[in-house]
């Protein structure tokens, strides 16, 4: 006879066996559907905020895709965003705290050049994937390490570069530029002059402004008069200024083509007053904030998911325009983060170098609703992504598509392999 | 005695802080203390000589390349780049000094400020040797010391207590001195000062000379404990910086800008747990306490505990 006093040892083993399952089960179920944490290396205050607020929005969107499609093997993902104020010595603490203190798998996010500068040597040290939306060619040049990629965007050499031959064959042979002063500027200034060269095309003058100017008037007698071609890359408050300026310059006489990066019009009404000078003027756009007739199949559904309309502006509110051209970076970045864990059957930190080859491993990256922008060519040995670009006309004050690159155009030769680094 | 006891102590409770916290935390209070040092430097000349300054920034940045550029472009080891980063700073805050202290009060925070503005648009001007605004990465051959990996936890904390330590006791010493004690005189009556024979001008080109060493060496310490330099150092909100640690925790006072660096990361830290405004209480809690504590926690305990350096 047994009792609960007195069990016999077939009970007491069966009970003890029942215990440690249910004891271990929430551990194994709780393994299963730990989340995946992605820490976003975020510009919500500082120069980068209106860029930064995009970004968000636009990575909680493909977060809410991800996760609605069952998440990434089957784990749910969770995304946590800090504040870096656009400053790269907060830039690398945040790097810091996402990793250590809130225990993210990976990093990710960053846009302006000298936050990534500054956060990559951190991210480096702490071995864990930093993956950049920043579209600086500090990735491919070689300058940073084997844990910081950019998938997402195509770095600004590339960019460049696939301009000149459509700027030399329909604006004009005889350039002058005017750029910033500071890195942004340097880099149009040096891969356009080349890729103008390459085109039988010639830059004729070369224009800086220091960052702190306020007012350009004083510059513009500096551009030759046989100019065909304006290229302008002003960026931040000073761009309407310049505009205007450029305009009362110009008055209603003779005038250069005019030719710019939409970088300067990001989160800015193209009609805008006092913008009316730059009807006729083409942009560069890596992804056309008003959407083109021939849209991809996949467009409308990108931009419902991210609340933007046909115009680029937010849904709610059609003043407030979007940074059409950069924030599909955070989309795709996720999708490109999502591909490589399920290759590398990613479980956790411990993977973190498995992720990483499995990354540089990515070649093709398909047109889908992954990638809204375009189908994409990812180089593992430079860590960088690649992309057809797009030019628009402002006609009545909107941006038009009128021409698309091919990827092929933007490829140039390697600058680091990445792969041959130890982590 | 006593006080030199109390600081030795300040200093081992810091280095034994630094084993028993995580290593993120560890890696926070290397910040912390590099930062400190650059505002034990400030407070060489603002807190104890009166020379309210907008320009140490310069003299930061000016270590952080001194240091930063020989390593980047010539592969220097990192010994001698902090020995070029303290005299970088040195010879910025000397020539710098030159020029401003023919100015005083108003006039000589304007003429610091737009030299650390010009330094800062020179950084962007020379922008292919500099790396302009966007910096650049330090090599990891520039980042050993003594065989020891900078990038890692624990050679780099030891780094910067050491660093910080050394500028501690140094600074102690210097206020104790005689020449610590002309420094008060100046910032409390210069006239009087002149009166008894000592040269104002000579004297705070000495001050502010040692500050910009101090400075200059936290720049390079930081460029090289952290691996980068970029000209975001250059810019003035590193002139304001250390003056915020040194109001906070003290000015006046040689641990006072250790306490306020502290307090201003745990209130960052803090602040950016509980909301995305975390500028904003930053912000109002700075304010409060300019209000309620005008000399900063140290200096308002000093005026409660009698003997505090």
């Amino acid at each position: 006879m047994t009792s609960l006093l007195m069990p016999t040892r077939r009970a007491l083993l069966m009970g003890a066996g029942a215990g440690l399952l249910a004891t271990a089960l929430p551990a194994v179920v709780g393994a299963q559907a730990a989340p995946i944490k992605i820490g976003f290396q975020l510009h919500r205050t500082g120069i980068g905020a209106s860029y930064g607020r995009w970004y968000e929005r636009t990575a909680q969107a493909a977060l809410k895709l991800i996760n609605d499609g069952g998440g990434i093997a089957g784990r749910p993902v969770e995304i946590l965003f800090e504040d870096d104020a656009t400053d790269p010595k907060r830039g690398a603490e945040v790097v810091d705290k996402l990793t250590q203190s809130d225990g993210c798998d990976l990093v990710m996010g960053t846009l302006f050049s000298h936050v990534v500068m500054g956060s990559a040597p951190r991210a480096g040290e702490l071995k864990v994937p930093y993956l950049v939306c920043s579209e600086g060619y500090h990735v491919a040049s070689g300058a940073l390490n084997r844990w910081t990629l950019q998938p997402g965007i195509t770095d600004v050499r590339a960019q460049i570069s696939t301009m000149a031959p459509w700027v030399s064959a329909n604006l004009g042979k005889k350039v002058t530029m005017v750029f910033p002063d500071y890195a942004f500027g340097h880099d149009h200034r040096d891969f356009f002059t080349k890729a103008m060269a390459e085109q039988g095309g010639e830059v004729i003058a070369q224009i800086a402004i220091p960052p702190t100017e306020t007012s350009f008037t004083r510059y513009f007698p500096q551009i030759p008069a046989e100019t065909e071609v304006l290229y302008h890359v002003m960026v931040g408050p000073a761009v309407l200024t310049f505009v205007k300026e450029l305009g009362e310059f110009y008055g209603t006489g003779a005038k250069p083509a005019l030719f710019g990066f939409v970088d300067s019009l990001e989160a800015v009404d193209t009609a805008t007053s006092g913008l009316e000078f730059l009807e006729g003027s083409h942009f560069w756009e890596a992804h056309p904030r008003v959407k083109p007739a021939d849209a991809g199949e996949h467009e409308a559904a990108y931009r419902a998911a991210v609340g933007v309309d046909d115009m680029g502006a937010s849904v709610s509110d059609p003043a407030d325009i979007s940074t059409y051209s950069h924030m599909f970076s955070t989309w795709e970045t996720l999708y490109f983060i999502k591909q490589a864990m399920e290759a590398a059957g990613y479980t956790g930190p411990a993977d973190r170098q498995k992720l990483v080859e499995a990354m540089e491993a990515i070649t093709d990256l398909p047109y889908g609703l992954e990638r809204p922008q375009g189908a994409k060519l990812f180089n593992g040995k430079t860590h960088q992504v690649f992309g057809a670009q797009y030019i628009s006309k402002v006609e009545a004050g909107k941006l038009v598509k009128v021409h698309s690159t091919t990827i092929d155009e933007g490829l140039y030769p390697d600058a680091v392999d990445y792969t041959a680094m130890s982590f | 005695m006593k006080t030199w006891a109390a600081h030795l102590a300040v200093l081992a409770l810091l280095l034994a802080a630094g084993f028993l916290l995580s290593p993120y935390h560890m890696t926070n209070l290397a910040r912390i203390l590099v930062l400190a040092t650059f505002a034990m430097g400030y407070n060489l000349a603002f807190g104890y000589t009166g020379l309210l300054s907008l320009g140490h920034a310069l003299f930061f940045a000016a270590g952080m390349y001194a240091a930063g550029l020989p390593i980047w472009h010539a592969g220097l080891a990192a010994l001698p780049a902090l020995g070029l980063g303290l005299a970088g700073g040195a010879f910025a805050a000397l020539a710098v000094g030159v020029l401003a202290l023919r100015t005083a009060g108003v006039s000589f925070m304007i003429v610091t400020l737009m030299f650390a503005q010009a330094g800062y648009l020179t950084l962007l001007y020379f922008n292919a040797t500099t790396g302009g605004d966007e910096g650049f990465a330090l090599p990891a051959t520039g980042r050993r010391l003594f065989g020891a990996d900078l990038s890692t936890d624990v050679p780099r904390f030891l780094a910067a207590w050491a660093i910080f330590a050394v500028t501690f006791l140094a600074t102690l010493a210097l206020v104790r001195s005689r020449f610590g004690r002309v420094m008060v005189a100046l910032r409390e009556n210069e006239d009087r000062a002149r009166m008894l024979g000592i040269n104002p001008f000579t004297t705070k080109l000495g001050v502010l000379t040692l500050s910009g060493a101090a400075s200059g060496l936290a720049g390079a310490a930081y460029a090289i404990l952290f691996g980068y330099a970029g000209a975001s150092f250059a810019t003035i909100q590193y002139s304001i910086l250390p003056m915020l640690y040194v109001l906070l925790g003290g000015a006046g006072t040689v641990a006072g800008p250790l306490l306020g660096a502290i307090l201003m990361f745990m209130l960052i830290e803090a602040a950016t747990e509980v909301t995305s405004a975390w500028m904003f209480l930053v912000g109002a809690a700075l304010v409060i306490l300019v209000l309620f504590a005008p000399k900063g926690i140290l200096g308002a305990l000093r005026t409660r505990l009698r003997g505090l350096p």
